[in-house]
């Protein structure tokens, strides 16, 4: 016999008012599980949306006299010498605090090149990087696999009338077209794409970078955070983030998280509330049995313990059922809130962990008072018989 | 040697703005082994003084000493650790725990003692066997009899082995034949030594004491030494 019997056995004669207890703290549970759920949909969609949007970051050498148009390619006359970019700046982007949430880092090389009388813009690039950065990519063709293996803009392709598989004469050395993008609307559809270490074999700089193209996730920290731990590391860039339309998404999201703090709070104080009452009333229902165990030796200590015990067990059970319904709620709500097509349910140990101790946390603090009172009952009183 | 001594007892309640005094400078020594009967008609302060004793009451003047223990000198969680090892109680209408079985109603005193669950069940065991009732041992209190309630109530008491069992009108729920039962259990366990104080309004069981207190308006009136044979 241990006082942990008392509260279980307790618990299971009151079964109608423990029904309550269980219901009122499970809405509350409910509530901040379904959205917190929701809100991570979210996130998981901005997150999405950012790695199909591309880069989102741009680390360029800093210059003050330097006008900067990767779209326009106005890079002649730059003042790259005293604080270009190198490939050791990769390594360093891939070392910050945050770096898990960088996806992709591409690195670029940008330069020129006479083509049968034309001056056509060259682009260095790391293949592997640059499919991954741009996943809207469609090629006729193949991605080139070797240094000697080129990629063609739709719009520089017509001009030259060349197709897969010709071959072009780059500062003498003869490079097959692996593949051809399909017209992309961007800048992209004006540039001859190779391999960085060729471009800068041609070119002569070595290890050089004109520009590196980051894509970050952003879940769990705001980008401005990216590029300030960026820009720590290399203080010779001027990093920036591109703003793009999923900033309103992004605020949207805040603007949803402070409404879910509020709507959590509200619904957890109301459940307190019904926890309290009830077991106020249950502390008051129980006066004879409290003066009964005061009476045979229990000290205050022990009938608190058995308070908190019921608070305990009824806690943990809301913990984990409003786990549970609230995963089934924001599958079916979720979408309807947010026009996001809902997954597969994940479950998820921590959040179901948290659940169960907020759920706990809470039935404790809200059966304080009535542990108190209880504890403090005159056991003379309690036993009016006696 | 004196188990209980109490000096100078005085014991008022104020209702309201109104004191009423319930026990007046009772003084009375109580030896080891003694079997005390107190009587007295309603308001006379036999609950009063039981709850006194009991550590349950503070009083308003005087000390009472349990085996050397002046028990309202202590802490409230003293006191109840006192009571817990010196007292067992038998409260009117049995006052047992509706949700708990009979053997977990007898091991309850136990529950905040770190005995080990085997030894408090072997403990009750032993102890409803005793009064007749380990075959009942795993039925609710609402599933037997009064008698047999009394009976679960005498061995919830008497679990902890405490030196003073208190027992408050211990047949008045119950009809003749059955009183009387109870009445011989607790013969017995006195004879085996145990000291008993017992409040009654019936003259037959208070016979079964060897000394019989009588209260009227929270004075001892009598005290009157020697049983009378049953």
């Amino acid at each position: 016999m241990t006082l942990k019997d008392i509260s279980i056995n307790n618990l299971r004669r009151r079964k109608g008012k423990v029904f309550f207890l269980v219901l009122g703290l499970t809405i509350g549970i409910t509530t901040v599980v379904t959205l917190i759920t929701i809100t991570r949909m979210m996130n998981e969609d901005i997150a999405r949306k950012l790695d199909e949007f591309g880069a989102n970051i741009l680390v360029i050498p800093r210059s003050d006299d330097l006008t900067f148009s990767y779209g326009g390619m106005t890079i002649g006359g730059v003042t790259m010498d005293a604080q270009s970019l190198k490939e050791s700046d990769i390594p360093k982007i891939r070392q910050i605090e945050v770096r898990e949430n960088i996806s992709t880092v591409s690195p670029k090389l940008l330069g020129a090149v006479e083509l049968e009388g034309k001056k056509v813009p060259l682009v260095g690039v790391l293949f592997s990087e640059e499919v991954r950065l741009k996943k809207w990519w469609k090629i006729h063709g193949t991605v080139p696999k070797s240094p000697d293996e080129v990629l063609l803009g739709n719009e520089v392709a017509v001009r030259l009338f060349k197709s897969t598989g010709d071959f072009l004469s780059i500062h003498g050395k003869a490079v097959r077209i692996s593949g051809i993008l399909e017209e992309t609307g961007s800048q992209d559809d004006v540039l001859i794409f190779a391999d960085l270490p060729f471009v800068q074999a041609v070119m002569n700089k070595p290890g050089a970078l004109s520009l590196i193209e980051v894509s970050a996730f952003c879940n769990t920290c705001p980008i401005e955070e990216i590029v300030h731990q960026v820009s720590k590391q290399l203080p010779h860039a001027k990093v920036t983030a591109i703003k793009q339309t999923l900033q309103t998404r992004m605020e949207t999201l805040n603007r949803f998280k402070r409404f879910s703090v509020g709507i959590s709070v509200v619904v957890l104080l109301i459940g307190s509330i019904i926890v309290f009452t009830n077991m106020m009333a249950s502390v008051n229902e129980r006066s004879r049995e409290i003066g009964i165990f005061r009476a045979i030796g229990f000290r205050k200590s022990h009938v608190m313990r058995i308070i908190f015990l019921e608070a305990v067990v009824v806690g943990l059970t809301a913990g984990a059922l409003g786990y549970l319904v609230g995963l089934g709620v924001s599958r079916f709500v979720g979408p309807l809130i947010t026009g996001i097509r809902g997954g597969p349910i994940h479950l998820d140990p921590l959040l179901a962990l948290g659940a169960m101790l907020l759920s706990a946390v809470l039935g404790v603090a809200s059966s304080a008072y009535p542990a108190i009172h209880a504890s403090k009952m005159d056991p003379t009183a309690a036993l009016r018989s006696l | 040697m004196n188990l209980i001594e109490i000096r100078g007892l005085n014991k008022i309640y104020l209702f309201g703005e109104e004191p009423v005094r319930a026990l007046c400078n009772v003084n009375l020594n109580i030896p080891r082994g003694e079997f005390l009967s107190v009587m007295g008609p309603s308001g006379s302060g036999k609950s009063t003084l039981l709850t006194i004793l009991g550590g349950l009451n503070h009083p308003t003047e005087g000390e009472v000493v349990v085996d050397g223990i002046p028990i309202y000198k202590l802490s409230l969680e003293k006191l109840a650790d006192f009571r817990r090892e010196y007292l067992g109680f038998i409260f009117q209408s049995f006052q047992l725990i509706p949700y708990l079985t009979v053997i977990e109603n007898v091991m309850l005193p136990l529950a905040v003692t770190r005995m080990s669950k085997g030894r408090q069940v072997a403990i009750a065991e032993d102890i409803l066997e005793r009064v007749g009732l380990k075959e009942k041992q795993k039925r609710l209190p609402d599933q037997l009899s009064g008698g047999e309630q009394e009976r679960v109530a005498i061995a919830r008491a008497l679990v902890n082995r405490p030196p003073i069992l208190m027992a408050d009108e211990p047949t008045g729920n119950l009809d003749t034949r059955t009183g009387k039962e109870i009445m011989d259990l607790f013969k017995a366990l006195h004879q085996e030594g145990q000291t008993i104080i017992m409040v009654t309004h019936n003259p037959e069981n208070a016979a079964y004491g060897t000394r019989t207190l009588l209260l009227r308006d929270g004075r001892v009136e009598g005290d009157g030494v020697g049983r009378r044979e049953v």
